[in-house]
């Protein structure tokens, strides 16, 4: 064993225009074989359309211990939704 | 199962959690997913590592008994089938060690301790395949076994594991069924085929039932990993909802399950069926099985002739890359 392949995540869109989805990993010694590997792998029963391979090293992953920080905020802000707000059923579909 | 008897390094029973510790164990207890980054005991990581990894070199010995028919397949379309099933145990393999890695081992680390004996596969791979309708039976008793336990470990608490395990379940049932309906034509077959797939019935039945493991319901490793949801069912559980399911379709086949002392327990509602020898299962797992060398030499034998076509491929990357700097700097 000279050199370890690195290693890709790959993400694949479906059939129906959903975005590209996160489906695992694989080695592969460069772009276009991990494109092969992931099509040998995880498209075998036609789950996708489209297949994106990127290279694990490039991605930048927010941490654990950001959780609080970056998530909790959003916790008070529930009018954000739009079942915050009473609309009288006279008004119609809103 | 896949992994049988995985020993656990927690903390013995009653010693005392850290409060880190203790704060793991209640996200676990809520039923929160423990994703790779999140701290995590040691022993937690290595015993995961232990038993995905020994779970994916399952995976990839298995292809080997029913790549052993691929050539000699009866029809065209039994052969594309079986080489369709066989390549999803590669992907499973795959999937797995992908898992394992995310515990930060590597794949190739995992292989050459497969390669070394110093990780195990599952005892099952160590019997041979001798006639078509074993390829049946593989399909509908092993990998039947294997959905056994796989499917609670859906919900395993690490994450990537149980994503793995999602993925699996998906194509298992598959593997199974294309088991049994080998197993429906030659039991329906001539009197030749039929006393074939009652053999492959008799020589599978047990080693079957072994994949269990041997009863664990006071083991400590077992308690320790259930409190860390990495093992969701007790062995003895797992085997007799294998044998409660399995018997009514052995006997759809009008094949006979090789136990005089299988009987319906109404008390229990289950079968009362005879253990399998577990001197033997010891013996498979020491090595001494009827086919652990021959496993263990063609796996050896793919990854040392497979070298030059990977360090190829690597060394074709690493040129197309420095070509591709080049020209950037020249521009
Ligand atoms: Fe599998
Ligand atoms: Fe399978």
């Amino acid at each position: 064993m000279k050199k370890q392949w690195p290693l890709w995540e790959i993400f694949i869109r479906g059939q129906h225009g959903m975005n590209h989805r996160h489906v695992g990993s694989l080695h592969a010694p460069d772009a276009e074989m991990a494109i092969n590997h992931a099509r040998d792998v995880y498209t075998r029963r036609k789950e996708g359309v489209s297949i994106w391979a990127v290279r694990s090293t490039d991605i930048t992953a927010s941490a654990p211990s950001e959780k609080g920080p970056l998530f909790d905020p959003a916790e008070t802000k529930v009018y954000r939704h739009p079942t915050f707000f009473d609309i009288p059923d006279d008004v119609g579909h809103m | 199962m896949y992994a049988q008897m995985v020993t656990s390094e927690g903390k013995a029973p009653g010693e005392d959690l850290s409060p880190e510790e203790q704060a793991f164990q209640d996200r676990i207890d809520a039923g929160e997913r423990i994703e790779p980054r999140d701290w995590m005991p040691e022993g937690y990581r290595k015993t995961l590592v232990r038993q995905i990894g020994q779970h994916a070199h399952s995976e990839i010995v298995g292809q080997l008994p029913e790549g052993n028919w691929i050539t000699r397949a009866p029809t065209l379309e039994r052969k594309a089938i079986l080489i369709a099933k066989v390549q999803d145990e590669a992907g499973h393999g795959l999937y797995l060690y992908s898992a394992a890695e995310t515990l930060g081992v590597s794949r190739d680390e995992l292989l050459e301790k497969l390669h070394t004996g110093r990780m195990k596969y599952s005892s099952i791979f160590n019997y041979p395949t001798l006639n078509w309708a074993d390829i049946g039976a593989v399909g509908w008793l092993v990998d039947g076994a294997a959905i056994m336990n796989q499917v609670p470990l859906q919900r395993t608490s690490y994450g990537p594991y149980a994503r793995a395990m999602v993925r699996i379940c998906k194509e298992e049932s598959f593997h199974q069924r294309q088991g049994y309906s080998i197993m429906m034509k030659m039991a329906q077959g001539t009197a030749a085929q039929k006393a074939m797939a009652q053999d492959a019935l008799d020589r599978f039945w047990y080693p079957s039932l072994m994949m269990f493991g041997p009863s664990d319901a006071e083991s400590v490793h077992s308690a320790q990993n259930m409190a860390w949801k990495i093992k969701i069912n007790t062995n003895d559980e797992l085997r007799q909802k294998f044998v409660d399911q399995t018997v009514p379709q052995a006997e759809f086949l009008g094949l006979t399950v090789p136990d005089e002392t299988l009987a319906w327990n109404d008390e229990k509602g289950g079968y009362d069926f005879a253990e399998p020898d577990w001197e033997e299962f010891f013996e498979v797992l020491r090595g001494n099985g009827p086919c652990n060398e021959e496993r263990l030499g063609a796996r050896v034998a793919a990854w040392e002739e497979g070298a030059w076509f990977r360090d190829g491929l690597s060394a074709y990357a690493d040129k197309a890359e420095a070509r591709r700097n080049a020209q950037v700097a020249a521009e």
